[in-house]
């Protein structure tokens, strides 16, 4: 049995231990929010943060996340918008929408790497495909959620 | 239950939070009514097969496309909105059910089906009209009921008013729904728009696909759903002469293994169960009649057609005489690969065989095609087969599709078990990433001749050129014997640009690889082709490539508007660092006008960098402004990843490719600066998801020219 919290909720994994993550989630839990895109931790639309880190779902088999915390699309946003998807929002970055919760959460790591990030920060940390090309709107909306972030009294106290 | 928008269950949620949970519930009701269909509350309005509203102020709209992120979905809301005076925010929308007669598209010939950047073409209208209709019965309502004439009321955010009495659209909708619908309604003039062609118009769907609750087929959820993953035929025209499935039985979470027509289905509790399945099973395919043999040997095959006459699309007389005397010649030939759709949610499809009937669920782009397709699988009449559309993770033309595949596949599984165990359980087929890219349905692979002469005063003066390549509307079954597909040579002919004497021949040899539509279709070829041959003609008669082209517009101010307002944003011709050089061109398609400015510099490995592009489109009126550019940058980088990545290389019938890692899709890093210029339009809007692709590898191969001195002809830029 492996065990691991899911937005903050224990979970117990009876199944096969080299079962993908992603697959554990979506069929086992329910959450769809992550979603499967190539398999093979190429495309990054299964994008999770285990323990506040993006992890590539698809390719990390639930044995390796024992006693770890997972964090999905559905938990990020748990209070209320989180600053990265306001930023997503404000931008109409989503076209067809598949990958965007892989992006949202590349980005929130992003952003806890680098706080405010340069355009080649985020070239070289923002690797998730985009089929509709909404790179230009991406880029932006991480922009967008650094500023807002930074506006925040937590590191406006610090500034 | 009545109640003020302030105070309404759906009042405290903001309308992209009421969209997501109205689509949410919409699924819920089809799965606790999969029979008796709605029933329609007593004291809704329903003036028309597109609109309701609700005593509760729920304006419903019915969708009649399928929305795959180009935005069509907001597009619809903004032109009903607009003329219903409907608050924008607290429209919630459905999905339209599979009827042609109600949710047809009159630039299809009537199908239901969204394809062909047609959707707001199509929807200009229909859906103002229907938005006018609704508003000028709630009037009526309000004018009986108030004793006061039509004319001194007022409609506002879904508010009705006159003097000191208002009433919601709500309060009215009873009263509304027993006035008799008007013959005529008239329609704003532009200048009363306060949702169509305002900035602050924004997509209605951001928040769910933002926070990850929009529900794509793969994200279905009903009782007992079993997964399925099949084994498809290794290469095209290969057949199943046997199979064994004890090992993939063996495997926990596996439910059983059911031959399918194409190949071998492996259902399961789950999708990890179903992988491991089909990894288990033991295949023997017969691959004698498999091909193509490559891809190499069809362009040389096809080179050779085109020296063959062909079917004339076009044909001058003075051609050949002309080109005999031309002071100057260009000639070029062209290779284009297959190129596969590659959209980010792999093809799928839920299909549910109970109680006689049957349910699907997928992004069902052509219910036109996939009803007929779906009950013919099933063996069940139309009316016994329900079809419920929902957003897709993209197409690119992939989901309307001619066979309609991957419907036809969920349904024959379902079959399948009900047939063999009596199951009516639903099934997911999902096709996992390297099934999707090898599955065929590719923008075909072809081969362009040209050969063009200009006068001594470097004029043109004949233009000869040969296509060869599959036809899509014969593979798709939609072509007449002997009819020119018109598809495989739009952008060469019919073509903008004066040309004194033309003549375009077509070949179209069948492969056993499936044909298919491919964001842009023909004009992704024809474009490349036509515009980095103006290029080369314009350098051979000495001329600048905008003034060129320019001199051959004269009778069509769009595409020289188009191409002229570029030309200005860009600052054409300007001094550019050391390694950068700027390219052009400027493409007709789908009733739209779109020409692109690049600057490029070449990468140590030889392929472009395009670090800006400016994009001028001229597609009538901007329903949604941002929307416009969001496709233009989209089309951008899905014409960029093309251009230089894209191949589909095939061997003995197998396509080599198979995921991300070699059939490569754009990076962030790849992705240009764009400004999207949008000219504007009181005419008719036109196409905007296709039209942005066509220039843009042109474009970026004229610009290239000029840092290398070498001419691409083949695609993409990594083969070349």
């Amino acid at each position: 049995m492996i065990q691991f919290s899911v937005n903050g909720e224990a979970v117990a994994h009876t199944g096969d231990p080299e079962e993908p993550l992603l697959w554990v989630l979506r069929d086992s839990l329910g959450l769809t929010g992550t979603k499967f895109g190539c398999g093979a931790g190429l495309c990054g639309a299964c994008t999770v943060h285990v323990d506040g880190a993006a992890r590539r779902a698809c390719v990390t088999p639930v044995k390796t996340v024992e006693g770890q915390a997972v964090t999905t699309i559905e938990g990020l946003g748990a209070q209320g918008l989180h600053p990265v998807q306001q930023a997503w929002i404000a931008e109409d970055v989503a076209q067809c929408g598949y990958c965007q919760a892989g992006q949202i959460m590349a980005a929130v790591d992003l952003l806890r790497q680098v706080p405010n990030p340069s355009d080649a920060d985020i070239e070289r940390l923002q690797t998730n495909l985009c089929r509709c090309g909404t790179y230009t709107r991406v880029r932006k909306a991480i922009f967008r959620a650094a500023a807002a972030q930074g506006r925040t009294p937590a590191t406006e106290g610090e500034s | 239950m009545k109640a003020s928008p302030s105070t309404a269950t759906t009042g405290g949620l903001s309308r992209r939070t009421f969209l997501q949970s109205t689509a949410l519930g919409g699924l819920m009701l089809g799965l606790q009514l999969p029979l008796a269909g709605r029933v329609r509350a007593a004291a809704e309005f329903a003036p028309n097969a597109f609109v309701r509203i609700a005593p509760d102020d729920t304006v419903t709209l019915i969708i009649k496309h399928f929305e795959m992120g180009q935005g069509s979905t907001t597009g619809l809301v903004t032109l009903l909105a607009e003329e219903l005076d409907a608050d924008i925010e607290r429209v919630a929308i459905e999905y339209a059910p599979a009827n042609a007669q109600l949710y047809g598209n009159a630039l299809l010939g009537g199908a239901q089906g969204t394809g062909g950047s047609s959707a707001m073409a199509d929807s200009w209208t229909k859906m103002r009209r229907a938005g006018a209709t609704a508003r000028a019965m709630l009037v009526q309502a309000a004018a009986q009921r108030w004793r006061v004439p039509a004319a001194e009321i007022a409609v506002s955010r879904g508010v009705v008013s006159a003097g000191n009495r208002r009433a919601t659209f709500g309060e009215l909708a009873a009263a509304a729904a027993e006035v008799p619908v008007p013959e005529t309604v008239s329609l704003k003039a532009p200048g009363d728009f306060i949702y169509i062609g305002r900035e602050s118009t924004r997509r209605v769907d951001s928040r769910a696909k933002s926070t990850g609750t929009a529900t794509f087929t793969i994200d279905v959820r009903l009782p007992e759903l079993l997964t399925a993953v099949i084994a498809w035929p290794p290469a095209f025209g290969a057949t199943l002469k046997s199979y064994k499935a004890d090992k993939a039985l063996q495997v926990k979470g596996v439910v059983d293994v059911v031959e399918i027509p194409e190949g071998v289905a492996v259902v399961a509790e789950g999708m990890w169960p179903a992988i491991k399945g089909r990894r288990a099973l033991e295949l023997d395919w017969d691959t004698a009649r498999a091909g193509p043999a490559s891809s190499e040997a069809l362009y040389a095959e096809y080179e050779a057609l085109a020296d063959q006459p062909g079917q004339a699309v076009v044909a001058s007389d003075d051609t050949a005489p002309r080109l005999a005397k031309a002071a100057r010649k260009v000639t070029a030939t062209y290779h284009f690969p297959y190129l596969a759709h590659a959209a980010m949610e792999p093809m799928n499809c839920v299909a549910w065989l109970h109680d006689g009937r049957l349910e699907t669920w997928s992004g069902h782009q052509f219910p036109s095609i996939d009803h007929p397709s779906a009950a013919r699988a099933a063996g069940l009449e139309t009316s016994q087969v329900t079809l419920h559309t929902l957003v897709s993770g993209g197409s690119f033309g992939r989901r309307a599709n001619p066979w309609a595949d991957f419907t036809v596949a969920a349904v024959q599984v379902a079959k399948a078990l009900k047939d063999k165990h009596g199951w009516e359980r639903p099934v997911r087929m999902q096709m996992t990433r390297e099934d999707d890219t090898r599955a065929g349905q590719y923008r075909p692979l072809y081969v362009h001749k040209a050969e063009i002469g200009l006068d001594a005063n470097g004029a043109l003066s004949a233009w000869r050129h040969a296509i060869v390549g599959q036809s899509i509307m014969a593979g798709a079954g939609m072509l007449r014997d002997g009819q020119v597909d018109e598809s495989s040579v739009e952008g060469v002919e019919p073509t903008p640009y004066s040309i004194p004497a033309h003549s375009v021949a077509l070949h179209s040899p069948a492969q056993p690889v499936r044909p298919l539509w491919w964001r842009s279709v023909g004009h992704t070829h024809t474009a490349f082709a036509v515009e980095t041959l103006m290029d080369e003609l314009a350098e051979a008669a000495g001329k600048d490539p905008v003034a060129f082209r320019l001199a051959l517009l004269d009778g069509d101010p769009r595409m020289a508007g188009v191409l002229k307002r570029v030309a200005e944003e860009g600052n054409w011709g300007r001094e550019l660092p050391e390694g950068r050089a700027q390219g052009i061109a400027v493409h007709y398609s789908f009733r739209s006008y779109v020409a692109q400015l690049v600057e490029v510099s070449l990468r140590a490995d030889g392929l472009p960098r395009v670090h800006k592009v400016h994009c001028a489109v001229d597609c009538g009126v901007a329903i949604n402004p941002d929307q416009v550019a969001a496709q233009m940058e989209g089309g951008i980088g899905f014409a960029l990843a093309g251009a230089l990545y894209g191949e589909i290389d095939i061997e003995q019938g197998e396509a080599k490719q198979s995921n991300f890692h070699d059939y490569r899709v754009l990076r962030i890093d790849e992705m240009p600066e764009v400004a999207v210029h949008i000219v504007d339009s009181r005419l008719d809007p036109t196409g905007v998801g296709e039209p942005g692709v066509p220039p843009l590898a042109p474009a970026v191969a004229n610009a290239m020219y000029r840092l290398s001195g070498k001419r691409v002809r083949r695609l993409p830029f990594a083969a070349a």
